[in-house]
């Protein structure tokens, strides 16, 4: 659809976690906006209809962490690939990690990202810069002028701070110019050179383990130090039960904390590597069924702010190799929605805290205005077709990396359309560019 | 059956439930560890004959691939294979392919290329063995001779013929591991060999630093003293203990796992009367334990080493032996 142009999106269950709204209406867009809603809608005259009967309408997804791998990694994607499936996945805007290479720790690599991302991507892509210099947890970043240059947040991506000192400083630096600081909490000497989490399963595989309080130690010591500093924290992809009670408890007291977490830890544990399973090697690692069952209900009391993609697209040899010797993660970002919706068909979680949780959700985490299916709002949506089935396989995926969850098995609900303010940024219709 | 059960029984098993892989005795069940043990049995006769050799394996290549050196495992495969009759290729593939930045997949590949029937492989990653029968050619053997922390199978089964030898039976044996349980692939692989045969209990004796976590999963009890531990025991398998531990301040010293946990006469006595003693090797003598207990009555340990020829003969013809009932009726369907 051209700018100019104005399409009725019709009969779709228009389903709003920001007012609640979750009724059958349909919806005009014109321009980047939402023009009407309901009887207002259907009377306007309108360019195109879509007729969206039994189709979902929400709010376009927004993910926190997605690793685009793009400068430096053409072999394991690029901003093109990456957001060409991050669409397909429903996603109208994807943060970019900083653990690119080279790393987004300067002006010039957050503008070139964004540069690429304006010629390249059919979604919005925000930069997250680099809270430390290369990522190495002993210099700061030039943080202001990354904000500058358009970083919404900084984070350290899966690098550690070197020391207790050093995150004070960093907090205390962030605080001052009113940056976010996202961190993923793992106290480095706990986890060692652990890939598993140390429980079930590394009893049985004898793979080198993970304990739990390597994460649970670093998520009290980062909220103290923000308590103290007063920064704005965001802990990235949580993978224990214990660490969001911490989150909870710590809210309640006022510290300015918000969390997120991967959704494959709140479908899968540490059972998934049985086999040698590869793919299941994610950082942090899945956990036990009592850590899962903990991240769901954090979602669901709103204690986790949003839930992740935590993409991260490899090239075979990545993952071709004794799993000790892969690297993690997982090419996820197609499926997230599917899984959740597996969540919601086991009465795991509510379809109202799903959707949250991928969209208002993280845009209160960025400070930005969270996407709303109202008048005047901008047309950032997803047509979701929840009855539809599909199976992940190398041909259907559109990401670099071929490896993602639950391959070869029919997922419930599809993508059909999505529009980024106002502009089609996929269409399932055979022939559409971004398909 | 658990996860881990079932995904290493459908790799390593033909359609028709023979063994094809050896890659961990998780999985199997207790006819087929028995036939491993009977098969076993029938070729320690083959090492007291003149030629020491049967015509199994004539016509197979067998591929030591050994990532991380052991002379002993290395040699009993290789003695193995040739009184099979195999022609045995040993690489050392730590000082050459991979150290020069191949991957493991370039590695197979050209390693196939030559025609291989059969890799025993040894390698510090935990699932390495798996990785490699998964990405091999179908119709080629992969037989795990020690896999980082994970399985050392064919040790736990020379070990269960020792067993077998002096004890007779599994059910009702009470069974003590002691040492360093958590580095160890040979006592998971035990653990689970045991029971699977039947034991009648399985006992941990170690300090918390030196056993994993979630440890009574695999189906045993813990005791941390060795008093305890050891009362109504018939079997003792002593583990070795590296120097590394007191570096990892996993241990305080040598001396002091001696004092608590090494096996001396007095603690021997804490057992059984008739109570062996067994050791994978090779043994610390006054670390874990006493000369006059490894080279005593009660010792099993020379034992051990005979018997592994004979296991690595049984695992090798069956693996073989499932292969090409599976290559055999791969073509059948296909014609």
């Amino acid at each position: 659809m051209s700018q100019s142009e104005s399409l009725r999106i019709a009969n779709g269950r228009l389903l709003d976690p920001l007012s609640g709204q979750d009724s059958r209406q349909s919806l005009l867009i014109r321009d980047d906006r939402i023009a009407a809603i309901g009887a207002e809608a259907d009377a306007a005259p309108a360019d195109r209809v879509l007729d969206a009967a039994g189709g979902l309408i929400t709010p376009g997804f927004i993910d926190l962490y997605c690793n685009l791998r793009e400068p430096g990694n053409g072999q394991k994607g690029s901003i093109a690939s990456e957001t060409h499936a991050a669409a397909r996945g429903g996603y109208t805007t994807v943060c970019a990690a900083p653990d690119s290479s080279p790393v987004n720790d300067s002006s010039a690599i957050a503008h070139l990202i964004r540069d690429v991302a304006e010629r390249d991507a059919p979604i919005r892509v925000l930069p997250l810069g680099a809270a430390t210099k290369g990522l190495n947890g002993e210099l700061l970043s030039d943080m202001v002028g990354l904000t500058q240059a358009g970083c919404v947040a900084l984070s350290n991506g899966p690098a550690p701070l070197a020391n207790a000192r050093i995150l004070r400083r960093c907090m205390a630096y962030a605080q001052t110019f009113g940056i976010t600081l996202m961190l993923q909490p793992q106290n480095e000497m706990l986890a060692a050179d652990g890939f598993a989490h140390d429980g079930l399963i590394t009893a049985q595989l004898g793979l080198l383990g993970i304990p739990e309080v390597a994460e649970t130690t670093a998520v009290m010591e980062m909220i103290l130090l923000a308590e103290e500093t007063g920064v704005r924290l965001h802990l990235s992809q949580l993978s224990a039960a214990r660490s969001v009670d911490m989150v909870a408890q710590a809210r309640q007291r006022g510290v300015p904390v918000t969390a997120d977490v991967a959704m494959h830890h709140l479908v899968f544990t540490e059972q998934a590597l049985a086999g040698f399973d590869s793919r299941y090697h994610v950082q942090p690692p899945l956990r036990s069924e009592e850590d899962r069952q903990g991240l769901i209900e954090g979602v669901r009391s709103g204690a986790i702010s949003a839930i992740v993609s935590q993409h991260q697209p490899q090239d075979p040899a990545a993952k071709n190799a004794p799993l000790g010797d892969t690297e993690p993660g997982l090419s996820s970002i197609e499926s997230v929605l599917s899984l959740g919706l597996m969540l919601v068909e086991r009465g795991e979680l509510e379809l109202q805290s799903l959707i949250r949780a991928l969209t208002s959700g993280p845009a209160q985490v960025l400070g930005r205005p969270a996407p709303s299916l109202a008048s005047g709002e901008l047309a950032d949506l997803c047509w979701i077709d929840p009855d539809a089935r599909w199976t992940a396989t190398p041909e259907t995926l559109r990401s670099v990396g071929k490896h993602a969850p639950l391959m070869d098995t029919p997922l419930p609900g599809r993508v059909n359309r999505v529009w980024m303010a106002g502009r089609e940024a996929y269409s399932r219709e055979p022939g559409f560019g971004a398909g | 059956m658990t996860t881990t059960d079932a995904s290493a029984r459908a790799l390593q098993l033909n359609d028709q439930g023979q063994l094809r892989h050896f890659l961990t005795i998780d999985g199997l069940d207790r006819d087929l560890l028995t036939q491993i043990l009977d098969t076993a049995d029938s070729f320690i006769e083959v090492g007291e004959r003149r030629i020491k050799k049967v015509p199994l394996l004539r016509g197979c290549t067998v591929v030591n691939l050994f990532f991380e050196s052991s002379t002993r495992t290395r040699s009993t495969f290789e003695l193995a294979a040739k009184r099979l009759s195999a022609d045995v290729l040993n690489l050392d593939i730590s000082t050459s392919a991979t150290s020069k930045g191949e991957s493991l997949s370039d590695t197979l590949l050209n390693l196939e290329a030559m025609a291989s029937d059969m890799f025993v492989v040894r390698h510090s990653r935990s699932g390495a063995p798996h990785f490699i029968a998964e990405s091999v050619t179908p119709g080629v053997a992969i037989i795990n001779a020690g896999d980082g922390r994970h399985a050392h199978p064919t040790q736990a089964m020379l070990d269960m013929l020792t067993i077998r030898q002096h004890k007779q039976r599994f059910e009702g044996l009470k069974v003590a591991i002691v040492g360093d349980i958590l580095h160890s692939r040979v006592a998971r692989s035990q653990i689970q060999a045991l029971n699977i045969l039947g034991a009648d209990e399985v006992r941990l004796i170690a300090p918390s630093t030196l056993l994993p976590s979630d440890v009574e999963s695999l189906g045993c009890r813990v005791d941390h003293n060795m008093q305890s531990g050891l009362k109504d025991i018939d079997v003792i398998i002593m583990l070795r203990l590296q120097r590394e531990r007191m570096e990892g301040a996993l241990l305080p010293s040598e001396r002091e796992f001696y004092k608590v946990y090494g096996l001396n006469t007095d603690k021997l006595a804490y057992a059984k009367p008739d109570a062996i003693v067994m050791h994978p090797g090779p043994i610390n003598r006054g670390v874990e334990i006493e000369s006059a207990v490894a080279d005593g009555p009660r010792s099993v340990i020379l034992n051990q080493v005979t018997n592994g020829i004979a296991i690595r003969m049984a695992v090798m013809s069956m693996a073989m032996g499932g292969q090409r009932a599976q290559k055999g009726q791969d073509a059948e369907v296909r014609s």
